[in-house]
């Protein structure tokens, strides 16, 4: 039955890192064992944030200058190209928003 | 990656703490008799839930986190406190999205919708042409449900979804529908027809045959925008995943309440089978989701039987667990609709007298109990509706 009825705009939105970020305010998070399930009330989407450090980075961008600091701040560097790319997703489907 | 969905599928089976959305079916009545009605509707049930008890239910649903839920019937909108209802979750952040036959969906109402919050709006019909529809869902409901989109054009709702169950007859619609959807500016949703409710009964009849199933594979394929709440996975055998999540999420991430209360693992398995318990029981729904011995073995792996030496299991997970039941098939065996045609093997070789057949139902029936034959015209009311 019906479980994610809604699709992702293909539309793409620019994600600048050195730009300040935070979670959408039309998004409510909900924490799971494997991160968190995401849904943004104005799109009606449903995401899914698949790791709890990436729940924790995008709960707190909205404590740091841009998205590069705050990532720079809480991610491994070994990790921090993959972290970029998956806020870059979340922008696009405006989960996160920029400042 | 951290965002993708597909290999979160296994953490899914094993269930969640509280569901993803789930399926509520707040009445029983209905004033259409559709031939395919997955909760054979018709008679409201005295046993109904009270507006009280409904709204501890969104209160449960609010504490658990449950994001929105898919209201339906029966006809929804029948019900005296539906409005108060639906504002009621929508101002607890529980999103509504609801189906309804568009019969009580006047322009007064559509303005009301128009003005709130979080609520979307799902008008079925089951043919492009009225002729198509109407010997399906009752003569007179094409033309209610334009009326009804009408409405919500009129009132400036936004987009509204228009959400068919695709059969042997309206298959061949599948461009209409979209050009109907595109007119109104409004998502087109395809929904697999399952032998539910009714559809027991007009399954053999009316399910789309192996060929038009390739067909409706390809041009769901091609077209991403239609949304099809994920109900075609059993397709996706045929090669390319189609979108979604493509996993029988019954129990799991979605359930159903129905209008007296209780709990089933899906909105296509009304049977005692898969009754996981009742919303009054103590400790409300989120026990029964919690801690139903239903829920907890159906979070248990799964066998595979005797699809586990096919090669396209992992794409079609033996496909549709309400669809194997009521057609009398193994839960661990193919689909009826297998797209290799294993179904259609194990369809001829089952005992046609252990068919469980549509034990609940709420059909209506003349005064000697007669069951009243289906579908039946669309009666309006004669007098200005509120």
């Amino acid at each position: 039955m019906s479980i994610t009825d809604e699709r992702v705009d293909a539309s793409a939105r620019d994600f600048d890192p050195d730009r300040a970020w935070r979670l959408h305010p039309q998004v409510a998070l909900r924490d799971e064992s494997f991160g968190a399930l995401a849904y943004h009330y104005g799109t009606r989407r449903l995401l899914f944030l698949k790791s709890r450090p990436l729940v924790e980075l995008v709960s707190a961008l909205d404590h740091y200058e841009s998205a590069r600091a705050a990532i720079e701040a809480l991610v491994p560097e070994s990790e921090q190209a993959q972290y970029t790319r998956a806020l870059a997703r979340l922008a696009k489907s405006e989960v996160i928003d920029a400042h | 990656m951290p965002t993708e969905a597909m290999p979160l599928r296994e953490r899914f089976t094993q269930g969640l703490d509280a569901p993803i959305c789930l399926t509520w079916e707040l009445t029983y009545a209905c004033n259409l008799a559709c031939v395919h009605c997955l909760s054979s509707s018709g008679r409201r049930d005295p046993m109904e839930l009270t507006p009280e008890e409904a709204r501890h239910v969104v209160d449960q649903l609010a504490d658990m986190k449950v994001f929105y839920v898919n209201i339906g019937g029966g006809e929804p909108m029948l019900r005296p406190d539906f409005f108060d209802l639906v504002g009621y979750a929508v101002d607890k952040k529980v999103g509504v999205k609801f189906s309804t036959n568009g019969t009580r969906l006047t322009a007064e109402r559509a303005r009301r919708l128009a003005g709130m919050d979080y609520v979307d709006v799902q008008i079925s019909i089951d043919g492009a042409l009225a002729s198509t529809n109407d010997s399906v869902r009752g003569e007179g409901s094409f033309a209610a449900a334009r009326t009804a989109m009408d409405n919500l054009a009129a009132a400036n709702f936004g987009q509204f979804k228009i959400s068919v169950v695709v059969t042997r007859e309206n298959v061949t619609q599948l461009d209409q529908f979209a050009e109907i959807a595109e007119s109104y500016g409004a998502q087109l949703r395809l929904t697999r027809f399952r032998p539910s409710g009714r559809g027991v009964e007009t399954w053999d009849r009316l399910h789309p045959t192996s060929e038009q199933q390739r067909m409706l594979y390809h041009w769901l394929l091609e077209r991403p925008d239609v949304l099809t709440g994920d109900s075609f996975f059993h397709l996706s055998a045929l090669g390319a995943p189609l979108d979604g999540l493509n996993l029988c999420g019954a129990g799991r991430v979605v359930c159903l309440i129905d209008p007296v209360g209780d709990v089933y693992a899906c909105p296509f398995v009304i049977d005692k089978e898969f009754l996981a318990g009742n919303v009054r029981q103590n400790g409300g729904f989120a026990t029964v989701w919690r801690q139903s011995d239903l829920f907890q073995s159906l979070r248990e792996p799964q066998s595979a039987g005797a699809c586990a030496s096919c090669g396209s299991y992992d794409a079609c997970q033996g496909g549709c667990m309400a669809a194997k039941f009521f057609t009398g098939l193994p839960l661990d065996g193919p689909d009826p609709e297998c797209v290799f045609g294993h179904g259609e093997e194990a369809l001829a070789a089952r005992d046609a007298a252990a068919l469980p057949g549509a034990a609940i139902g709420h059909s209506k029936v003349d005064r000697n109990g007669t069951p009243i034959p289906v579908p039946t015209p669309v009666r309006f009311r004669t007098r200005a509706l509120a």
